[in-house]
């Protein structure tokens, strides 16, 4: 009884309690770097796409959302030739992030992405596909790479040796 | 034509409150949860009441082919008409009433009993069984607490020697009735709440277990009915609660008699949003225990010692 | 006042003719309501407002709605597939024939009986109320006495007893 009268009492008093609500379209809550929202595919300092269309987005993505298709350019680079994400589908659960190997695909801070047609919620590589380098500045995958792309010669890395001379007999 | 102008006058009130509640009920309940409520249409939002009527308006009023197309149709009717029929009998000022009714209180409760039927045959003619276990619900909820409904009032009743609205504010220009019948003002309250079905006695419609109960399977306009109905039951309570305990349209003389009945309704309108706000639902059992087991002696002993009472200062 | 008075009564009894003949039990209730309201109406302008509240609060209101309540929870309401027993002439003669020698004593009642002059007040619920706790104590005393003995038979009814032991280790 005394408790019901207290807990609307208490009730009572959230009148002079500020409001927790951010009046939205005219005041943007701050997000964090890291909050999951829209994907983008991004390129490294050279302005080269980090994408090397090795399919693990696709194959993480637990709701099939992603489809892309690899192709290689005169110098042996793999790019997607395609990179289609369907966002009436991705649940933003990030995963793609995680396999991408490359830092290529990422997920920013930006959820305002309403359309009054579905389909254009298809995005294509044209629209994914950004100038910068996202949350990872300065990382180039074939810097860490034992490949030869033309961004270091073989065993020039940062911790990485020279190559096995595997015709050699020295330890 | 004076008589034509009040009944103009009442239904416009009744039925602008009961409208608006639609409003006030989201922005206090918002207040009271530290949010903003509805703040985009119109200043402060107030034009969302039209925006919900012409939302209702143009929905599909879909009749489900397995309902009982006449009852289901009749259901939400009558809700609207008992309580605006009861509206009749209660005087907004001293010159401002429809009819002063020599059966008031009575006509009254007839009129909520009635209402009971709203519900029950809308959660039968949709033939679902969530409707079907909220109108049994209801009903059983309703009976139970009409009984002491009426009971709590019979000391107000003692008091005033009359069943009449206004001879009973005419009774408490002395002081009003709540100091000397406040166990009948607790009871009336918590039974008006019940008799309303609101929160924290929404158990006929609990979303939770229900959907919605007895209107699950409504939509359009009369969905609106049944929601107005509701909006229209509080400030029907309200303003009985105002005139019976509260001394309906006395006040100071600085105001004129109507705006101090309707600050008073508007009182006890607040308190049933807040109790919406801070209370949990009960259990059915409980609810019903609650009613017979505390309500219902309550309000017995109440009537047995106003009378003894009022006979000892004969 | 009359024709307010006939229109009650032709309600009154098409609504009844309608709730004994229809075939709906809901439909059939919700007629003898309609029937219910009706008599009110004409309690009311018969100067018996008391009354007239009264048949609309505990008929119309309680034990019409206790009534839709157990036939809905039956289910009985939407048809009845084992034929219409009612129209074999054999279940309703004697009843009939009752209720024709009822009308029969109701007409000569009324011709022997002057019209009751209490009709030209309103009789308040003050009146009734004296006149019950007074010339009438006894049936009232009586009522008193059965209903007790219905909430007592309800209360044996609906008492449940604590079980003690689990359903398991119960001895049949």
């Amino acid at each position: 009884m005394f408790s019901i009268l207290r807990s609307i009492w208490l009730t009572f008093l959230h009148i002079f309690h500020k409001t927790e609500t951010v009046e939205y379209p005219e005041v943007k809550p701050y997000l964090a770097p890291r909050y999951r929202g829209r994907i983008v595919l991004t390129r490294d300092a050279d302005k080269n796409e980090r994408c090397v269309a090795c399919y693990l987005c696709a194959a993480a993505c637990p709701v099939d959302c992603i489809s892309l298709q690899a192709a290689e350019d005169e110098s042996g680079r793999r790019y997607p030739e395609f990179f289609r994400i369907n966002f009436s589908r991705c649940i933003f659960c990030g995963f793609c992030e995680e396999a991408c190997p490359t830092y290529a695909i990422q997920l920013i801070p930006d959820f305002e992405m309403a359309e009054y047609d579905r389909q254009n919620m298809v995005y294509e590589k044209k629209h994914l596909l950004i100038s910068g380098e996202g949350k990872y500045p300065g990382y180039n995958f074939y810097k860490n790479a034992g490949v030869d792309m033309g961004v270091k010669g073989k065993g020039t890395g940062e911790n990485e040796e020279m190559p096995v001379d595997v015709k050699g007999i020295m330890p | 034509m004076k008589i034509l102008l009040i009944i103009a006058g009442v239904l416009l009130i009744a039925l602008s409150i009961a409208a608006g509640l639609i409003w006030v009920e989201r922005r206090l309940l918002a207040l009271w949860q530290d949010r903003l409520g509805p703040n985009r249409v119109g200043p402060f939002g107030v034009a969302q009441v039209i925006a919900d009527t012409v939302k209702l308006l143009f929905k599909e009023d879909w009749v489900p082919p397995f309902s009982d197309k006449p009852v289901f149709i009749m259901a939400p009717g009558i809700l609207m008409i008992t309580i605006l029929l009861t509206f009749a009998v209660l005087p907004f000022g001293p010159n401002f009433y429809v009819f002063d009714s020599n059966i008031g209180i009575l006509f009254f409760l007839g009129n909520s009993s009635l209402g009971v039927y709203s519900i029950v045959l809308g959660g039968w003619a949709s033939n679902n069984k969530y409707a079907l276990i909220g109108a049994m619900r209801a009903s059983a909820q309703m009976l139970t607490y009409e009984v002491f409904m009426g009971l709590s009032l019979m000391g107000v009743v003692m008091m005033a020697d009359s069943f009449s609205f206004c001879t009973i504010v005419e009774a408490q220009k002395g002081g009003w009735f709540i100091i000397p019948q406040f166990f009948g003002f607790v009871v009336f309250f918590i039974a008006g709440i019940a008799e309303t079905h609101r929160l924290p006695f929404d158990i006929p419609e609990a979303e939770g277990e229900l959907i919605a109960g007895y209107h699950s399977e409504y939509s359009g306009f009369k969905f609106g009915m049944f929601f107005v109905g509701e909006y229209l039951g509080i400030t029907l309570i309200s303003a009985i609660i105002a005139t019976l305990f509260f001394g309906g349209w006395l006040g100071p003389s600085f105001l004129p008699p109507v705006f101090w009945f309707l600050l008073k309704t508007f009182f006890f309108i607040g308190l049933f949003i807040l109790l919406r706000a801070s209370l949990p639902r009960p259990r059915y059992d409980q609810l019903m225990k609650l009613g017979w087991k505390v309500l219902f002696p309550l309000a017995l002993i109440n009537l047995i010692v106003t009378g003894a009472v009022l006979i000892f200062l004969k | 006042m009359n024709i307010f008075f006939y229109i009650a009564a032709v309600v009154a009894i098409i609504s009844t003719i309608m709730a004994i003949s229809g075939k709906n039990a809901i439909h059939s209730l919700l007629f003898l309501i309609l029937s219910l309201l009706a008599v009110s109406v004409i309690f009311y302008l018969l100067n018996a407002p008391f009354i007239a509240a009264l048949e609309v609060i505990i008929y119309a209101g309680a034990i019409m709605v206790l009534f839709i309540f157990v036939t809905m929870m039956l289910n009985v309401g939407i048809e009845n597939k084992n034929g219409n027993k009612l129209t074999n002439p054999r279940k309703w003669i004697v009843s009939s024939i009752l209720a024709a020698i009822l009308l029969v004593d109701f007409i000569l009642a009324l011709k022997n009986v002057p019209a009751s002059p209490s009709v030209d007040q309103v009789i308040l619920p003050k009146q009734v109320g004296i006149s019950l706790f007074s010339t009438y104590l006894l049936a009232v005393e009586i009522a008193a006495i059965l209903l007790m003995a219905g909430v007592i038979g309800a209360y044996h009814l609906g008492s449940q007893k604590k079980k003690v032991t689990h359903r398991f280790l119960e001895k049949k």
